[in-house]
């Protein structure tokens, strides 16, 4: 499956996609990737973030449970919560199904262009993923 | 994320580096074949699951499902005191048992903590096999000649533990499986019996004549094998005991003779979950070196009425029976629950167990998961009595919150409920 190219990603399997990444109400949403849900097999709970939570980068965000995981997501990007997706609730299975539409697990209000700017740098492309996933089993 | 943590200490995920360690089942290379994801379990490599742990679990509900428990260990015991001994160092009545059955049998300490247990098949007097847990079999064969050589007794016992192959298979379509392998009518035989026999390598009906695989080769005869009508799935089903040798051949003949009704490998995934749906209790987990049988929910099986004796015919007490009798009459002051979750979230082995008014710790959850056939969270926890009336609600501190489980009726999934 072909990792979408309009966001970045982490070693850790997490992808964010930034929209008004110029402007003054950058907005991040996070999720993890295909390879990350086929690792973890049949999702059957996800703990979701509540809104006004502040993370900062490479920080515990939410928590993903199979039948016999449990594993932390961490979150790309620094910024608060704005947004968990209360579908997962009822339906965890829709990461499996969907990791990069509805699968998607939180949103995050960007305080600090300069910072998320930066710390884009430190994530990487589709292509480079791409390539990560290749280099090594993860 | 992927820092995952095993829920099963057991269970850790291995490296490659470690894997010379760790013993293989004879059926290693075909979990392999068939792309199973090897864990470490008890010191052995098995698989945890071929596809995923809901699939597995759903097919042993609804179809037909093979496990590899070859790593389990296998004890054969004669002489003319094997009934004395067997009798002494467990918890369950022995003299119970009749010819071609087998029960359940619990070994304690003096102090009525759980060393492990067991399964006790009967061939005649005098004649028995013990099944027990993997990760015990060397403790639990000292533990045997240590007590045959304290009470002076005459017997004969052997660990035939590396050279016996077992193979579970389970499901509302075992039967029909099975039945393509062997002459012997399998509606004839009843849930805890067993029978010494043979497998055939043609099927009755001639389809394994059909040969998909070339690990038939080595068939067109018979194999020696013990059929028992038993399981550790809450589903109907056999467990299967023939010479370690005949492993792949079995496993590959059922894979073959199950094919129709959707029979698939199963892994310690699926095993897990559907015992704990059963509120079958797992060494280690809901008993173990600091928990005894009456704590652990299994009374049932503690017999302290029972008749004892030494090797002069002197009547004495089995051991630990003291403080299990003492339980079993006051009442334990902590016992295993069975926990629903009411609020969402998924309770795991070890996390902590409060009232629910989350001020009191009152104990620890022994095993828990997700279940895919009641599609809640369930869990067993260990928890001061005073806590366990059904219908009672504690809270389970999950990571930094806690969330609300009700006190509920054991098991969470009746034997062969799916049954039609």
């Amino acid at each position: 499956m072909d990792n979408p190219d309009d966001r970045k990603y982490t070693k850790e399997h997490e992808w964010v996609k930034v929209e008004n990444k110029e402007g003054m109400n950058a907005t991040a949403t996070v999720g993890i990737t295909f390879h990350a849900q086929e690792l973890l097999t049949d999702i059957v709970f996800v703990e979701l973030p509540k809104a006004g939570k502040k993370v900062e980068q490479f920080k515990q965000l939410a928590v993903v449970e199979s039948v016999k995981s449990v594993s932390d997501v961490f979150s790309p990007v620094s910024g608060e919560v704005t947004a968990a997706n209360n579908e997962l609730t009822s339906n965890p299975e829709l990461i499996n199904k969907d990791p990069y539409n509805a699968g998607w697990i939180a949103k995050l209000k960007i305080e600090d262009n300069a910072k998320l700017n930066n710390e884009l740098n430190n994530l990487m492309s589709a292509e480079q993923y791409g390539e990560y996933l290749k280099t090594a089993a993860h | 994320m992927f820092k995952i943590s095993q829920q099963d200490q057991n269970n850790s995920s291995t490296t490659e580096s470690n894997k010379t360690a760790l013993k293989k089942t004879p059926l290693y290379n075909e979990h392999v074949k068939l792309k199973g994801q090897i864990v470490e379990f008890g010191g052995w490599l098995m698989p945890v699951q071929y596809t995923n742990v809901i699939d597995e679990h759903t097919t042993i509900r609804t179809k037909v499902g093979l496990f590899d428990t070859c790593h389990m260990g296998e004890f054969f015991i004669s002489g003319e005191d094997a009934f004395k001994l067997i009798q002494i160092i467990g918890t369950n009545d022995i003299a119970r048992l009749e010819d071609g059955k087998s029960m359940y049998h619990i070994w304690c300490y003096e102090n009525g903590t759980t060393i492990d247990d067991s399964f006790v098949y009967k061939f005649k007097d005098n004649n028995y096999m013990i099944v027990v847990n993997a990760s015990t079999i060397q403790k639990d064969f000292d533990w045997l000649k240590f007590q045959a050589t304290k009470n002076n007794l005459a017997v004969e016992l052997v660990d035939a533990s590396d050279d016996t192959g077992k193979i579970d298979i389970q499901g509302p379509f075992a039967e029909k499986t099975l039945q393509k392998l062997t002459k012997l009518d399998l509606t004839s035989l009843k849930r805890f019996y067993f029978v010494s026999t043979q497998l055939i390598t043609v099927a009755n009906d001639g389809s394994i004549e059909n040969k998909e695989s070339n690990d038939y080769e080595e068939g067109n005869g018979e194999i020696d094998c013990i059929i028992s009508r038993s399981g550790y799935t809450g589903e109907d089903g056999f467990e299967l005991y023939f010479a370690a040798e005949k492993a792949p051949l079995v496993w590959n003949l059922l894979l073959v003779a199950g094919k129709e009704f959707g029979i698939k490998p199963c892994g310690l995934g699926a095993r897990d979950t559907l015992r704990l749906e059963a509120c079958y209790s797992l060494y280690g987990h809901e008993i173990d070196e600091s928990i005894t049988p009456v704590e652990g929910g299994l009374g049932w099986a503690v017999k302290e009425n029972k008749e004892c004796k030494d090797n002069k015919g002197n009547k004495i007490d089995f051991v630990g029976k003291q403080i299990l009798a003492e339980q079993k009459k006051n009442g334990p002051k902590r016992i295993i629950a069975a926990l629903e979750m009411i609020d969402k979230s998924v309770p795991r082995n070890s996390y902590e167990i409060f009232d629910e008014d989350k001020t009191k710790k009152i104990g620890y959850v022994t095993s828990g998961t997700f279940c895919p056939t009641l599609k809640r969270s369930v869990a067993m926890g260990l928890i001061d009595s005073a806590y366990s009336k059904v219908e009672n609600i504690v809270s389970i501190k999950i990571r930094d919150n806690f969330y609300r489980a009700n006190v509920v009726k054991r098991p969470f999934y009746e034997f062969c409920s799916g049954k039609k």
